[in-house]
């Protein structure tokens, strides 16, 4: 028997699993689906949305004067809600973020000035369309004003004189940026995708590879285990890192995604998505390890994934919710990988920026695969 | 015929499952180039006894060479020289005979000519055919083929026979001769008796762990016969399964 007595690579082996493990993922319909489709219903939906009666939040200066007509006629004008009895600072971090429209400052009569009065309106990026939309109900508030004061100039007509004269509208617009639908919906069904995919894909597979046998075949091969898992893990990661680049593209060229440093920003998003596939990937070897048979696994897995689905800002904020849920929602991994992500794409954060949620999924990850040790079966 | 060369030495063999006896003081060899059956009821401790070698199950305690490598400290060197079939394993889903031998032959490392792979166990039409969509017979013809992936020096075969048909059984009868003549030497498991007649050079009877009678089958029948033994019924010269086969033909048939 003449035998090749070679150095017996376990890498070679190891990609030889990756690529059998590759190509069957391409072929399952559901990887392909939670992957790729899912995020994508979802990001089309949500892309296409627009907020379809235009509501108005409406910072209110805590200096303004509440006397004055202006304000009178302001807080007339439909579906504006004003936003009173908050300190400066308060007002200011909401209009940066997005939560207030524009910021309203009515000064007090100053009779030294041509203008009497001057009406300040701050807006943001964050939210610029309202914000124009705040302006020009002013500016129409204030026209008609100036316009009837100037009418009662002319007619020697001295009733208006207590509104202390013209008005002088200035207009400021803040240095944030315009925050699309898609720059929230976008990260957070990437974050999604990964978390079903590494917890649903990781528990199925090593499953059936386990009951039909086809692990226990692999052992009877001088391949290691731990590199059956690296295989296994590569093809994943390299499927979903993938995915994520469909999704990126797709978002960013047909909805406008905001990439605030193009290709260093989707790179640090795809780090961070492999980062988060691996820590979910041990979730499902935990749910592979404790589920009897295959009809526990979507139950079990769903126990991890739903109420991340729900509580880890996917789809709303989660500032929105009460504070005891929010208490939840800050412990679950998914809720960082979304907030990682998001930093990462519209405020343009490098990896060191996001060190805090990173950590915490780390974290979790150490918890997780302490488990999956713990819970594993081979056979 | 062979050299007598021992490549499997299996001494007082044991393994216990929590308080079950699975194996119980089991002691035989193989020698190089022979087809060794392992026979016994089900439950007998032959898979345990046959996955000890393989080196899938760690053993009690007892002594197993496996061509002169012990299982205890050489297992990984015993995997690259021996092909193993496993009872009902399944194959990696979603993908074709084709990409399946690629993936055996990364993890064996080694270079093949899939055709020529294929073409041994009769599959050369099926490389694109998922494993799944094969009929028993082809099915249990592929598995022999990924042992054959990395020349070894000894295949175990578990059961392979197991649910075929006559034609299906006696197709994968020529192949284990076939791949004998190359060289190979072959351990079986089987509960079929003319099987192991048909196939054994060397069989051990194993019952509840124990091996109860290791001989050629001529001499236990001939032991057997000896002892005064006579059958019940009269020998006919044909049974009912040469009835069958000459019905319905030897041709493989398995498509």
């Amino acid at each position: 028997m003449n035998r090749e007595e070679k150095q017996y690579s376990q890498w070679t082996a190891m990609l030889a699993i990756s690529r059998a493990s590759f190509r069957s993922i391409t072929r399952s319909p559901s990887a392909v689906i939670f992957t790729i489709a899912f995020p994508l219903v979802f990001i089309i939906a949500f892309g296409f949305i627009n907020p379809g009666r235009i509501k108005l939040e409406v910072g209110l200066h805590p200096g303004s004067d509440t006397s004055s007509a202006i304000y009178r006629s302001f807080i007339l004008t439909p579906n504006v809600k004003l936003v009173k009895d908050q300190g400066l600072g308060l007002l200011e971090s909401g209009l940066n973020k997005g939560r207030l429209d524009a910021l309203l400052f009515i000064h007090p009569p100053d009779s030294t000035r041509v203008a009497g009065r001057v009406v300040e309106v701050i807006t943001s990026k964050s939210s610029r369309e309202k914000g124009r939309f705040v302006e020009s109900i002013l500016t129409n508030i204030i026209d008609k004003g100036n316009l009837a004061f100037l009418k009662a100039r002319i007619h020697s007509e001295k009733y208006l004189e207590h509104e202390g004269g013209l008005t002088e509208f200035r207009e400021t617009e803040i240095a944030g940026r315009e925050y699309k639908m898609i720059d929230f919906i976008l990260p957070g069904q990437l974050g999604f995708s990964i978390l079903s995919a590494g917890v649903f894909g990781t528990a199925f597979v090593f499953f059936s590879l386990r009951q039909t046998l086809v692990l226990k075949r692999f052992f009877a091969t001088p391949v290691k285990r731990s590199f059956i898992i690296l295989g296994e893990a590569l093809s994943r990661l390299v499927f979903q890192v993938i995915g994520a680049i469909i999704i990126i593209l797709i978002g960013k060229f047909a909805f406008g995604f905001t990439l605030i440093h193009g290709v260093v920003t989707v790179l640090n998003m795809l780090i961070l998505s492999a980062i988060g596939l691996i820590v979910f990937m041990g979730f499902g070897f935990v749910v592979s390890g404790i589920a009897k048979n295959e009809s526990v696994i979507p139950p079990i897995a769903n126990i991890v994934t739903l109420p991340q689905f729900l509580l880890s800002g996917t789809f709303f904020p989660v500032d929105v919710f009460p504070d005891w849920l929010q208490s939840i929602s800050r412990a679950l991994p998914l809720t960082y990988l979304n907030d990682a992500l998001r930093q990462v794409a519209f405020e343009g954060a490098g990896l060191t920026d996001v060190l805090t949620p990173l950590l915490f999924i780390l974290g979790w990850g150490v918890v997780v695969y302490a488990l999956a040790v713990r819970f594993f079966r081979w056979e | 015929m062979e050299s007598r060369e021992p490549i499997i030495q299996v001494e007082g063999l044991t393994k216990h499952y929590d308080q079950v006896m699975a194996v119980n003081g089991i002691s035989f060899s193989v020698y190089r180039g022979e087809i060794f059956g392992l026979l016994g009821p089900n439950g007998a401790g032959k898979t345990t006894t046959l996955e000890i070698i393989e080196t899938l199950r760690k053993k009690t305690s007892g002594k197993v060479l496996v061509t002169g490598l012990s299982v205890d400290n050489k297992s990984s060197e015993i995997k690259k020289r021996i092909g193993v079939q496993l009872q009902s394993a399944g194959y990696y889903p979603n993908l074709t005979l084709w990409e399946l031998l690629k993936l055996f032959s990364g993890l064996y490392n080694r270079k093949t000519d899939r055709n020529e792979l294929l073409k041994s166990v009769g599959l050369e039409e099926k490389a694109y055919a998922h494993f799944k969509q094969l009929s028993g017979g082809q099915k249990q013809r592929f598995s022999i083929c990924t042992t054959l992936i990395n020349n070894p020096e000894i295949i175990f075969l578990d059961e392979p026979t197991t649910g075929l048909d006559p034609q299906a059984r006696r197709n994968l009868w020529e192949l284990i001769l076939a791949i004998r003549k190359s060289g190979t030497t072959i351990v079986i498991t089987t509960h079929y008796m003319d099987e192991a007649e048909e196939l054994c050079d060397r069989v051990a009877v194993v019952e509840k762990g124990k091996i109860i009678a290791q001989d050629s089958p001529a001499q236990l029948i001939e032991n057997l016969v000896r002892s005064g033994f006579t059958r019940k019924k009269e020998v006919r010269n044909a049974n009912l399964e040469d009835v069958f086969l000459s019905l319905t033909g030897k041709e493989w048939r398995d498509e």
